[in-house]
């Protein structure tokens, strides 16, 4: 059992927490996730890891309201448990000292396991850029944390309500055409990971992104998480969640996320 | 051989002379196999109870009386445990049930798990003297499980007496190996904690065996008994992730017995397999099994396919298929390419599906998903076969018929074509050797490249039984206490 510590929203179907988890908060390390599992019948939900505090034995996960568990998880208030928490599971982004500007863009709550992969590419040296999407102004998220480890921000709304209005990718763009982009990372809906990674494709920019696809038990034994990255197959849950975006198929990707689709709500 | 007589001194006692001298050979060999009684195919579908219901008592020592208690006991040679068999089996015949599962404990750290799931037919039966006269051989499957539960009923599982070593093991993985092992250790006085990456405990007992054949309460309580031992188990803990190698050293570990299991499932690479609806046998029994997936109160989802193929011909595909009529599937068929005398599934297994109507598509082969404009899966091209020469197996092989293909609706299908090791622990602990297939390279004793780690079940075989598994735990755990305790 794994308790809850500290809660806050960051809007109406955005939560984060803050929980006990010692052991993960101690090993893990950006681009880790964990799976969380609420009530005696809950469902095993992957979760990429926010935050960590290693000295007060804490993880931050920060949840978006989609179905019948996320909802579950949603209404936990701080000194409720999670039944159950296993981690750091995945493997750690490959961070280090770029030849260029390192361009993290995340999209909605993408921009959670975002902030870690910030942090240490601020912490190895780089120059680092980051470009904030989503919907509306009430939709952004983590924007001073990720300020503080960033050379520069762009905010883009669809609705012009903060930032710029247009797309993540005219935010993207603008970067690579003024100035030498290394690596860009690209964290969020699959469509938006999709189309961020058609465009530096277009200036061969190298590229990576992080998968949530759909996991049961997230350790390497059911394959639900599977997706074909260069024409090979690979899962998800031990190969990644990071792969090279130019060669992930997320047509594939997007279809098989729907696969239980007609099953939750 | 030696191993052999030492399991079989118990024969000179006066009253197994008494037993066999009791009625003359040919009376006994006269008597025929007793009749495992079962629930009936049509109502089995309905629900997930077990489906064998167990010996009554009479039945199990009238069994037990035809076991001719053979000098030289050849059954025992195929048990890979080597079980004294006859020893428990006439203690049932004369009624002493609890030494007949002492007999079994101090061989088997899960006796009713291996009653029930065991290939009895191909290990210590198929050895069993009766064979050799053309009469179906001592049901030795059926007493061990009548032994176990008899036991269990009687709430009056005996702890083995342990003097505490106080040295410290480590266990990762929770299934047969990691039981067996944990069992064995415990037994010898070591201290034992198991790790298990999944929030519950039990390994593929829980998440891959459905419960109509090895219910969650004969494993649950197979743990407590080894709870009562002194054994502590730790869900959700994985080695190599949350505890590092080094972490378990520092926590005062001295020995690291790896049972992670089998891991990523193995598709097939045709096209349309990334199809919704197409999935592993590990997705299907695991939302089932171990999520609750289908039952009220369960969040999990799960596909319940009117017509589902299941792909493979082994024990997990059988589960699988017999799994989706209880699911509902009015046409749960399995495809396989090669004939029914090949399939490495129990014969048992095979015959309870055919009883639960599903259907036999042999010597088929899938070679194409077909997918409606919503992605899912709805048909599937399946290339005829038929028999060739044997193969590397030693199995016929399987011949393409030219042009002979043919499409069936479905709206699931189960992929059951095996496993690779899981990569896990391998991926995460450096300076751990690896072979080709991805499995932990071991020696004889069980011992890895790592001196402190010792490896065994489905991470150094890539795919095996419970028996298996259980029987490395048995030899890790003999090798690894006897380098600890010359250590120490």
């Amino acid at each position: 059992m794994n308790r809850i510590i500290e809660k806050s929203h960051f809007s109406e179907h955005v939560v984060k927490l803050v929980v006990e988890a010692p052991e993960v908060a101690k090993a893990r390390k950006p681009g880790h996730f964990v799976i969380v599992r609420t009530g005696q019948g809950g469902e095993r939900i992957p979760l990429t890891i926010a935050d960590a505090d290693v000295a007060a034995g804490t993880i931050t996960l920060v949840v978006q309201e989609v179905g019948v568990s996320t909802r579950k998880i949603c209404a936990l208030e701080p000194g409720d448990c999670f039944n159950d928490l296993v981690g750091p599971l995945g493997r750690a982004t490959a961070v280090g000292k770029r030849e260029g500007t390192v361009l993290c863009c995340g999209g909605g709550v993408g921009v959670a396991p975002l902030l870690p992969i910030i942090k240490a590419f601020k912490e190895a040296g780089n120059r680092v850029v980051s470009v904030l999407a989503a919907r509306n102004k009430d939709l952004i998220i983590l924007q001073e944390e990720v300020a503080r480890y960033s050379d520069e921000v762009l905010i883009m709304t669809d609705d012009g309500s903060a930032g710029r209005k247009g797309l993540v990718t005219a935010g993207v763009e603008e970067v690579i055409q003024r100035e030498h982009v290394a690596e860009v990372v690209a964290i969020g809906p699959a469509v938006m990971m999709k189309f961020v990674a058609l465009l530096t494709k277009k200036y061969e920019v190298p590229t990576i992104c992080s998968l949530n696809t759909i996991m049961v038990d997230g350790t390497g034994m059911c394959g639900a998480c599977r997706v074909h990255v260069g024409g090979k197959l690979r899962f998800v849950c031990v190969d990644g969640p990071e792969f090279d975006a130019h060669q992930v198929d997320f047509d594939e990707m997007i279809s098989r996320m729907k696969a239980y689709d007609p099953y939750t709500n | 051989m030696t191993d052999r007589m030492e399991k079989n001194e118990g024969r000179d006692a006066a009253w197994r002379r008494e037993l066999r001298d009791a009625m003359p050979a040919k009376e006994r060999t006269a008597i025929p196999r007793a009749v495992m009684p079962m629930l009936p195919g049509e109502f089995r579908i309905t629900n997930n109870d077990e489906v064998n219901q167990g010996l009554s008592e009479e039945q199990a020592v009238l069994e037990a009386t035809r076991c001719l208690d053979c000098p030289t006991p050849t059954c025992i040679e195929g048990c890979p445990v080597n079980i004294a068999i006859p020893d428990f089996i006439k203690n049932i015949q004369r009624r002493d049930l609890p030494e007949a599962a002492r007999i079994l404990r101090k061989t088997s750290a899960l006796p009713a798990v291996c009653g029930r799931v065991c290939p009895q037919e191909r290990q210590c039966e198929s050895r069993c003297i009766y064979n050799k006269m053309k009469k179906a051989p001592v049901a030795i499957g059926y007493l061990e499980r009548f032994a176990a539960d008899a036991e269990r009923d009687s709430a009056d599982t005996k702890i083995p007496e342990i003097v505490d070593n106080g040295i410290r093991v480590a266990v990762a993985g929770s299934g047969p190996a990691g039981l067996s092992f944990a069992g064995d250790m415990r037994r010898r006085g070591f201290d034992v904690d198991v790790f298990e990456a999944l929030h519950e405990i039990g390994g593929v007992l829980k998440y891959g065996i459905p419960e109509f054949r090895l219910p969650n309460s004969v494993v649950d309580a197979e743990l407590d008994t080894l709870r009562a031992m002194g054994v502590r188990f730790h869900a959700n803990t994985i080695i190599g992730k949350t505890l590092s190698y080094d972490d378990l050293l520092n926590m005062g570990f001295r020995g690291i017995f790896v049972a992670s299991g089998a891991g990523l499932p193995r598709f097939m690479g045709i096209p349309g397999e990334e199809l919704s609806g197409v999935m592993s046998s590990n997705e299907y029994l695991t939302r089932i099994n171990l999520m609750g997936a289908g039952r009220p109160g369960y969040d999990t989802p799960v596909l319940k396919g009117r017509r589902v193929a299941v792909i493979g011909g082994g024990n997990t595909a059988m589960d699988s298929v017999r799994t989706a009529r209880r699911m509902g599937a009015e046409r749960a068929m399995i495809i396989y390419r090669r004939s029914e005398a090949e399939m490495p599934a129990r014969i048992e297994e095979i015959a309870h599906a055919r009883e639960e109507g599903v259907e036999f598509l042999t010597l088929h082969n899938p070679v194409e998903y077909i997918g409606d404009d919503k992605g899912r899966v709805c048909g599937v091209r399946l290339q005829r076969m038929e028999l060739g020469e044997p193969d590397a197996s030693g199995r016929r092989s399987f011949v393409p018929v030219e042009g002979d293909i043919v499409t069936l609706d479905i709206d699931e299908a189960i992929v059951s074509v095996g496993v690779s090791p899981n990569p896990l622990i391998p991926d995460s602990i450096d300076g751990l050797n690896v072979t080709n297939r991805g499995t932990i390279a071991v020696d004889e004793a069980m011992q890895s490249s790592m001196p402190l780690i010792f490896a065994g079940g489905d991470i150094v075989r890539g795919g095996a039984t419970v028996i298996l598994a259980m029987g490395d735990g048995r030899k890790a755990a003999a090798s690894m206490a006897e380098k600890l305790l010359a250590d120490a």
